[in-house]
């Protein structure tokens, strides 16, 4: 089965208010079949997967496993191959508002003239729609989302003064802003110093605790059992997906990062401390 | 008037300059020319507005300065600034090819703005398209490709004008002008031209902004967010390739992306944020264009384009040099006043050290003794003091051989004692370095170390009174007291620690 890929033609006049995320008792997230492939060459083969709400899931797999493919996938920002994918049971399109997204650190030139306080702001531009402005409350609801990651005594900084710990936690507090029930967050503890690291994993656990889901990518093996409810390891296929303790296993992680020395040994660390 | 003797000193030099542009000035024969006016006429008129030409090209560098700043604040923020390149000299063949159509429609007038400006965006957006296929189709990046597709462009659009000149109607045509652009060859038409493109480009960029900003600096974030990246992009696109077209016949096919680039870049140096960026460089295009279309008039018509260009540079070079927080002099000002403070807290610790030698006794310390101290001779030991002085660090005695530590300077001199002492502490305690190594560090650290790292630091080190070279840390206590220990003489230095 095939769909046509995601094209993205401004927002969606709907969910213009929040809706409260425990009255929707549809599936967060359901990919069928999705492939990916760049100049021909699939990167992301036949994913399946359906999120369960309320969950907070990493996606673990060795570089150019697809990881950050995946969750670009879902949201439209590069085209399927084939397999579909829906967002609350409909396609992302309708549902853009409720989907909140916190790109790689990198991605971003951090030298751009803008203040702490207007990259926030650009988590409601969804919301906003074209040529609206932000309003007061856009504004408190960014400065609350600021202070929520403390980081509202840079409100009016430039952000290339910032440390990459406290530009990941500008990024998260417009992620914040975006209010939404679904998050895909790709390497949020990329970089960052070890306060600010578990500043995002609290803050990612109160947002789970308000019914919201989670999709994160993330790259340290060990700290990925002890931070997530779930795991899905991806090496260009779903390897394993399910309850971090059930799919942390030497076996599947072996699958997963495939012979590759050094990282097996980490592995082996991990689930050695696990083990102990 | 002013211009005028300012003008005439120069006088030798501005003939150099049109020896330089003899080739094109040969062919400065349009509407305004009138060769034989000194330069205070031509300053003059120009202020006076009484030319109709003048009117015209004064406007019109206004328009195009507005234009091209604001779109040109885009592409520098989203590092495009060979796009702009690219596009202004593919327009070249669009121009020449619009020409040729506006001759076969009418003869005797052939330069219908509208034709050619038609023209030239239809040749910069095939320029663009082609960058676009060649980076799609093949390995080759973007940079290669702009640079072939300038190059090549430019070539097409160099023949199509060589050929145009050489037709019994294109002799006359001004076609010429095109390349490195004459304000004065603007009519009526061509200023109506710009008004829509200029009042296009700030209506679109007001309303919008912030479509144009998300999408500048996070794309993925913005298209997750529904907003239609490419599309915006391509509006964008449109928009330059309309702010380069209308900018053609005052800056020229050659130059005319420095309009594009430069003001944006003096602004980006002044400001960090997006929407002071444009404004700056919206009013710095228009200085600059302004300023080219006087200075070519004056000049009786010498080509606009170098002339805006020159003065787009020259807010540059300002905006480098004098730019509030980046700004180079700013930048080597800051530099030096924190030299010279470094300098003075370690006049301040010598003395220290000196007095210290002596177990405090006395009540100063002579130039001999720092002097020496210092390995100096008296002279600058006495210019150390004189600068002491002047911020009321210290006292020079009457007869110049004494210096007294003020209540401010004991204090200075003594927190910059505690913080080196404390800082050697640390590094051997907790960083495990040698004692000998340490001091060359603590030396730059001491004067950086705020009040309440030290506390910190202090606190570590469990309040400890002697460095790992076994002299006396002076507490908070000592510091605070602001007067030397020879006014105390029951205390001594590192006592009442735990303050």
């Amino acid at each position: 089965m095939t769909l046509q890929p995601h094209t993205v033609n401004g927002p969606s006049p709907a969910h213009s208010t929040l809706r409260a995320s425990h009255s929707d008792e549809r599936v967060p997230l359901e990919i069928h079949d999705l492939t990916v492939a760049y100049h021909k060459k699939p990167v992301l083969w036949g994913i399946d997967l359906t999120v369960p709400k309320g969950k907070l899931v990493g996606i673990v797999g060795p570089n150019g496993a697809g990881k950050s493919t995946l969750i670009k996938a879902v949201m439209g920002l590069i085209p399927l191959s084939s397999g579909w994918v829906k967002i609350f049971g409909e396609p992302y399109k309708k549902n853009l508002v409720r989907v909140g997204y916190v790109p790689q650190r990198e991605s971003v030139d951090w030298d751009f003239p803008v203040s702490v306080m207007d990259v926030v702001l650009m988590g409601r531009y969804g919301r906003l729609g074209l040529v609206k402005r932000p309003s007061r409350q856009d504004r408190d609801v960014a400065r609350e989302c600021l202070d929520k990651v403390k980081m509202l005594p840079f409100a009016n900084r430039q952000i290339a003064n910032l440390s990459g710990g406290q530009q990941q936690r500008v990024f998260l507090a417009r992620a914040l802003a975006q209010e939404s029930d679904l998050y895909f967050m790709d390497e949020p503890f990329g970089g960052v110093d070890a306060a600010t690291e578990t500043a995002i994993i609290t803050l990612l656990h109160e947002l789970k605790n308000r019914g919201k889901t989670l999709l994160v990518v993330h790259h340290d093996l060990p700290t990925a059992r002890n931070y997530f409810d779930m795991l899905l390891l991806l090496n260009m296929r779903v390897v394993a997906f399910g309850r971090t303790e059930e799919v942390f296993t030497y076996e599947l992680l072996q699958t997963t990062y495939g012979g590759r020395l050094t990282i097996l040994s980490e592995v082996a660390h991990a689930v050695g401390q696990r083990e102990a | 008037m002013n211009y005028h003797s300012r003008f005439t000193i120069h006088h030798s030099s501005f003939w150099w300059l049109l020896l330089l542009f003899l080739p094109l000035t040969a062919y400065a024969d349009k509407i305004g020319d009138v060769s034989d006016t000194s330069m205070l006429e031509q300053a003059v008129r120009f202020f006076t507005f009484r030319d109709p030409a003048v009117r015209y090209a004064l406007i019109g560098s206004i328009l195009l300065g507005i234009s091209c700043g604001l779109l040109g604040s885009f592409i520098v923020v989203r590092k495009m600034a060979l796009v702009g390149d690219a596009l202004s000299h593919a327009v070249l063949p669009g121009v020449a090819l619009g020409f040729l159509w506006s001759i076969a429609k009418n003869p005797l007038s052939p330069k219908d703005p509208l034709v050619i400006f038609i023209g030239a965006t239809i040749a910069g957006l095939v320029g663009t398209t082609v960058v676009g296929l060649i980076k799609q189709t093949t390995r080759l990046k973007e940079d290669t490709a702009l640079g072939m597709v300038l190059a090549a462009f430019f070539s097409v659009g160099i023949c199509l004008v060589t050929m145009i000149q050489r037709l019994p109607t294109g002799n006359k045509s001004g076609l010429d002008k095109f390349l490195f652009g004459q304000a004065a060859a603007i009519s009526a038409s061509d200023v109506t031209l710009m008004t829509i493109v200029t009042v296009l480009a700030v209506v679109i960029i007001t309303v919008f902004y912030k479509e144009f900003l998300v999408t500048s600096f996070d794309a993925g974030f913005a298209r997750a967010s529904g907003f239609p990246a490419q599309l915006i992009h391509h509006a964008l696109m449109l928009l330059l390739a309309f702010a380069v077209v209308i900018a053609l016949q005052a800056v020229g096919v050659v130059l005319v992306s420095a309009m594009l680039i430069i003001p944006a870049a003096a602004a980006y140096l002044l400001t960090d944020r997006m929407s002071r960026m444009l404004l700056l460089s919206a009013v710095f295009g228009m200085a600059a264009g302004s300023a080219g279309a006087f200075l070519s008039f004056l000049g009786n018509n010498l080509p606009t384009g170098p002339f805006m260009v020159l003065g787009a540079t020259a807010v540059f070079i300002l905006a480098f040099l004098l730019g509030p927080r980046h700004g180079v002099v700013v930048r080597w000002w800051r530099q030096r006043s924190r030299a010279k403070r470094v300098q003075r807290e370690n006049s301040l610790k010598s003395i220290y050290h000196v007095w210290e030698a002596r177990e405090f006794k006395g009540e100063g310390v002579s130039l001999s003794e720092l002097a020496e101290r210092r390995r100096e001779t008296i002279e600058e030991a006495k210019s150390q003091a004189t600068e002491l002085s002047r911020y009321h660090l210290a006292t020079l005695h009457e007869d110049g051989n004494m210096i007294f530590l003020t209540p401010e300077g004991w204090q200075r001199a003594c927190s910059i004692v505690r913080n080196h002492r404390l800082w050697e502490l640390y590094l051997t305690n907790a960083a495990q370095i040698a004692a000998d190594h340490v001091h060359e560090d603590a030396e730059k650290i001491e004067h950086v170390l705020g009040e309440e790292v030290v506390r910190q630091l202090e606190r570590r080190l469990d309040y400890a009174t002697k460095d790992p070279h076994g002299r006396l840390i002076p507490s908070l206590s000592d510091v605070r007291k602001g007067t030397a220990p020879s006014a105390r003489p029951e205390e001594s230095i590192g006592y009442g620690r735990r303050l």
